[in-house]
């Protein structure tokens, strides 16, 4: 599948929308250094890979995708929800991606400058993350062909 | 109080530009691999480097690996019990965050306690 932009969205959503994921982004971030604070970085790292505005992102998702059914005259619920569940997925391969950024950081910080580590572990993130989907991307090709030969197959013999 | 008002303000910049990067690029599940994007992270570490330096930082990105495995399982049941079982978004969303924060504080305090 290829990767494309669209800006559909963008013109579909309310600027609340937005403006709920700025205010709970800056309360996880604000969040995180007040437990840090409080509990030491044992705990309060804890929350750089908090699921903050995953809540927020995924009921946008549904919405618009609603949106997009009621149109046509039909009730978009299950569509709204299997679209915000198709993102979940790609979330869990960005969260393998994550593991290596936090490790990436955890080991190189000592040694390097914070722009370095900050750079290479981001760039280790999309590269773990985007490798992952494109594997993924390929396994389905390849489990949709043998699907589709295998009841080829049957339906000749 | 300022260190608050600054964190959240450079916290919110960076996740709301990392989640519409999400909201513009398509399949849907390319999109999805920026809601587990750094940003939080990447707002913290800048502050917490500039403000209790390296060692510090590399203590909380140590337990963050946690937490991002945490994130792995959340991301993945939210994931199946929307395109399975078409359970209502918020209420899935919100309940498996109890399933994060039991993975995250369970490995961490497995693995290291919670006073090293």
């Amino acid at each position: 599948m290829k990767i494309k932009i669209d800006t559909s969205g963008l013109t579909q959503s309310h600027w609340y929308q937005y403006l709920v994921r700025f205010v709970f982004g800056g309360a996880v971030t604000a969040l995180a250094g007040i437990v840090a604070k409080q509990f030491g970085p044992v705990i309060g790292g804890l929350f750089l890979a908090f699921p903050a505005i995953f809540p927020a992102t995924a009921t946008l998702i549904e919405s618009l995708e609603k949106e997009k059914i009621k149109r046509i005259g039909a009730n978009g619920s299950l569509r709204g929800r299997t679209a915000a569940g198709i993102d979940a997925v790609g979330s869990s391969l960005g969260s393998i991606g994550l593991i290596v950024f936090a490790i990436a950081v955890w080991r190189i910080i000592p040694k390097s400058s914070l722009g370095i580590v900050l750079a290479s572990a981001t760039i280790a993130w999309f590269v773990v993350s985007v490798s992952l989907w494109e594997l993924r991307e390929i396994l389905r090709r390849r489990a949709r062909k043998n699907f589709l030969g295998g009841s080829t197959r049957c339906s000749l013999g | 109080m300022n260190e608050i008002l600054l964190r959240v303000v450079v916290g919110g910049v960076v996740v709301s530009a990392f989640s519409l990067l999400g909201d513009l690029l398509r399949p849907r599940t390319f999109a999805g691999l920026f809601g587990a994007a750094p940003s939080v992270a990447l707002a913290t570490l800048v502050l917490t480097v500039a403000k209790d330096g390296k060692a510090y930082a590399s203590l909380e990105a140590r337990s963050m690996v946690f937490g991002a495995v945490a994130f792995f399982f959340y991301a993945s049941v939210v994931g199946r019990l929307l395109i399975r079982q078409h359970l209502p978004v918020l209420r899935v969303t919100s309940l498996a965050m109890l399933l994060w924060f039991v993975c995250a504080f369970g490995l961490c305090y497995a693995a290291l306690g919670f006073g090293r």
